[in-house]
């Protein structure tokens, strides 16, 4: 009961002067959520929710949100171990370079994955003459516009986690015979699995929102290439009542991932 | 099949410069303070460190020589006891005892019945499926330890295996080890700070101070006969060096003494704290050393008080005294005395209690 009286005290010396804009920021960032919510056809919406146009766009982007984080977990798990246990000359640098997907601006990738993948990129050329692959806009490009621009969030997560984890533990496997793949495998990645999961999670809500990229480098192909996000957008126009359902999709399933990462985050930051 | 190992590793500006064997079926104690250098030696043998220089091998199979041979920790036939014990919490305790069965490539059923049959030796099947932490200390471990005998180690090292315990369960779980390592055949290697551990469990004691080796015998003898003050702190004697002429010891840090048997030469001169009396006036008897002190100090042990002493400034003396000297005396005598720091008084040692040994 103290407790409680010596808080509400100290909330009344907050200064207005603090408190007014901190009072307004919230709303600013509630107030959009709220009136999406209260915008939505809710009596209509399960019906458009099952309509053939959005549920193609969900089953596309579920599938390649799911893809790229299975790329990224495949690509960002060793890439998180090189930055954290390896001892690479310029490892600050290669650990800056790697987090620039995350303050690049999206469409900055998509432009950037055009020119090395596009049909006359560097690498793309190639594929196409060679193997007959062409990415652009097809879901196979959504899924690397996706991994390009989430891969980031993954490898920080893991990297953080294996950063915490006591290599003194691999080192108890290698005196028993372990190698240091069977190490990896059975002592480094069980301890970190929390960081992986969280990272993942991260990583896959990253890349169902990815919008710049994925236009910019897969285009706007409905069944093909158009995710959740590109068919909001596409939809505003032509019929705004979609575009706020598939909006409350979308941010019902940031809840849900905010409500996965509770654990980690917002207990972390009490 | 002995190991050998002659280490010197450099790391900043500690010089690590030792050279050991352990021969089959020995327990060697490295005995020092902390910072000696004892667990980078443990770390080096295991191959969790590369030497700097010199050679470990066991007979002629070579396992670090630099610059050419380094073999890794996984491909040496070791068993390490890790100070905190570092079991796999996510694994229960029979999985961690089978670990090192199955990265040698045994059969995942094979290697949990005989993991399961190790923690029997050391009466832990019921906690066969216990995780880590759910483990009392001692549980914990004896996991440690079955763990790193189950590969059939060809050296178990052990790093402060006692030092994570508290001091109700050490006693137990210190005299359970000895019998373990007694059964043990290979070559063990223990690291501690703590005497006691080493005397119980270790058939020869190594002393390492700075990163050098400062004496090496068995118990006994390093108990008898200290070479250093560290080590004679640690066994609880007092110590001195100093040039024997026939009975007489003169000292090297000032005072001089008499002893028993003639000698002549460099010696260190020991005897224990309960050697010393203690007497407010000058005693009329027959010992030879008999010193005026000041009390500087008391400590009370489980049920001597140990009374530390220094040489009165203002007494005239026919002997000089030791520059400090160490008396154990009951609590009795204590309160006979009146004892308080800085209190005059004279201490009387029988020469017949003082040990005698060459430099």
């Amino acid at each position: 009961m103290s407790d409680r009286r010596r808080q509400r005290r100290i909330g009344g010396r907050l200064p207005l002067v603090l408190l007014l804009p901190a009072l307004l920021g919230l709303a600013f960032l509630l107030v959009p959520l709220i009136g999406l919510l209260a915008q939505a056809p809710w009596s209509t919406l399960p019906s458009r929710l099952f309509s053939e146009e959005v549920g193609q766009a969900l089953r596309l982007s579920l599938v390649c949100a799911s893809s790229a984080t299975v790329i990224c977990l495949l690509l960002g798990v060793p890439l998180a171990w090189l930055l954290a246990r390896a001892e690479v000359p310029g490892r600050g640098l290669i650990r800056a370079l790697v987090t620039v997907p995350l303050v690049l601006p999206p469409v900055v990738g998509g432009v950037a994955l055009l020119l090395v993948l596009g049909r006359r990129g560097l690498i793309g050329q190639h594929l196409d003459t060679w193997f007959g692959i062409s990415l652009p806009f097809t879901t196979a490009g959504v899924i690397v516009a996706e991994a390009f621009v989430a891969m980031p969030f993954l490898v920080i997560s893991v990297e953080g986690a294996l950063r915490a984890a006591d290599p003194r533990y691999e080192e108890a496997a290698a005196t028993l015979g372990a190698g240091r793949w069977l190490t990896f495998r059975r002592v480094t990645l069980p301890s970190i699995a929390p960081g992986i999961v969280a990272g993942a999670v991260l990583c896959w809500a990253r890349a169902l929102g990815e919008f710049g990229a994925t236009i910019t480098f897969a285009g706007n192909l409905p069944g093909r290439t158009t995710t959740m996000p590109l068919a909001v957008y596409l939809a505003l126009e032509t019929d705004p009542d979609v575009a706020v359902v598939l909006s409350v999709v979308l941010l019902a399933v940031s809840v849900v991932v905010l409500a996965c990462l509770r654990e980690r985050w917002i207990s972390g930051l009490r | 099949m002995t190991l050998y190992a002659d280490l010197k590793v450099t790391r900043g500006s500690f010089e690590l410069d030792l050279e050991l064997t352990v021969e089959p079926g020995e327990v060697v104690a490295l005995l020092g303070p902390n910072g000696a250098g004892k667990t980078t030696a443990l770390r080096a043998i295991a191959g969790l460190l590369p030497v700097t220089a010199g050679q470990i091998r066991l007979d002629d199979e070579v396992w670090d020589e630099p610059p050419r041979v380094f073999r890794s920790a996984d491909r040496r036939p070791i068993g390490v006891v890790f100070q905190d014990y570092l079991l796999f919490n996510h694994l229960s305790a029979v999985e961690n005892v089978a670990f090192g069965l199955r990265a040698r490539g045994m059969e995942k059923r094979v290697a949990r019945a005989e993991a399961a049959q190790w923690l029997d030796t050391v009466g832990l099947t019921d906690q066969a499926r216990s995780r880590p932490r759910a483990l009392s200390g001692g549980q914990a471990q004896r996991v440690a330890l079955v763990r790193a005998l189950a590969t059939q180690p060809s050296l178990l090292l052990l790093d402060e295996p006692l030092a994570a315990l508290d001091a109700s369960t050490k006693l137990h779980v210190r005299a359970e080890l000895g019998q373990h390592l007694s059964r043990y055949d290979g070559r063990t290697l223990l690291v501690t700070h703590d005497p006691l551990d080493a005397m119980v469990l270790a058939d020869r004691l190594v002393i390492v101070e700075n990163g050098r080796v400062v004496q090496e015998g068995g118990p006994t003898e390093i108990a008898r006969r200290p070479r250093t003050e560290y080590v004679a702190q640690l066994v609880g004697l007092n110590l001195y060096r100093g040039v024997a002429e026939g009975t007489t010891v003169v000292l090297d840090g000032g005072g001089s003494l008499t002893i028993a048997t003639p000698s002549s030469g460099p010696v260190y001169v020991a005897f224990p704290p309960a050697a010393v009396s203690l007497y407010p006036e000058r005693p009329t008897g027959t010992p030879r050393n008999t010193w005026p002190m000041v009390v500087s100090g008391i400590e009370q042990h489980a049920h001597t008080v140990r009374v530390r002493l220094t040489p009165d400034p203002s007494a005239t003396q026919d002997r000089a005294a030791p520059a400090v000297l160490l008396a154990d005396i009951t609590t009795a005598a204590v309160a006979d005395l009146h004892l308080t720091p800085g209190q005059r008084l004279h201490a009387t040692l029988k020469a017949t209690e003082t040990q005698t040994y060459p430099t």
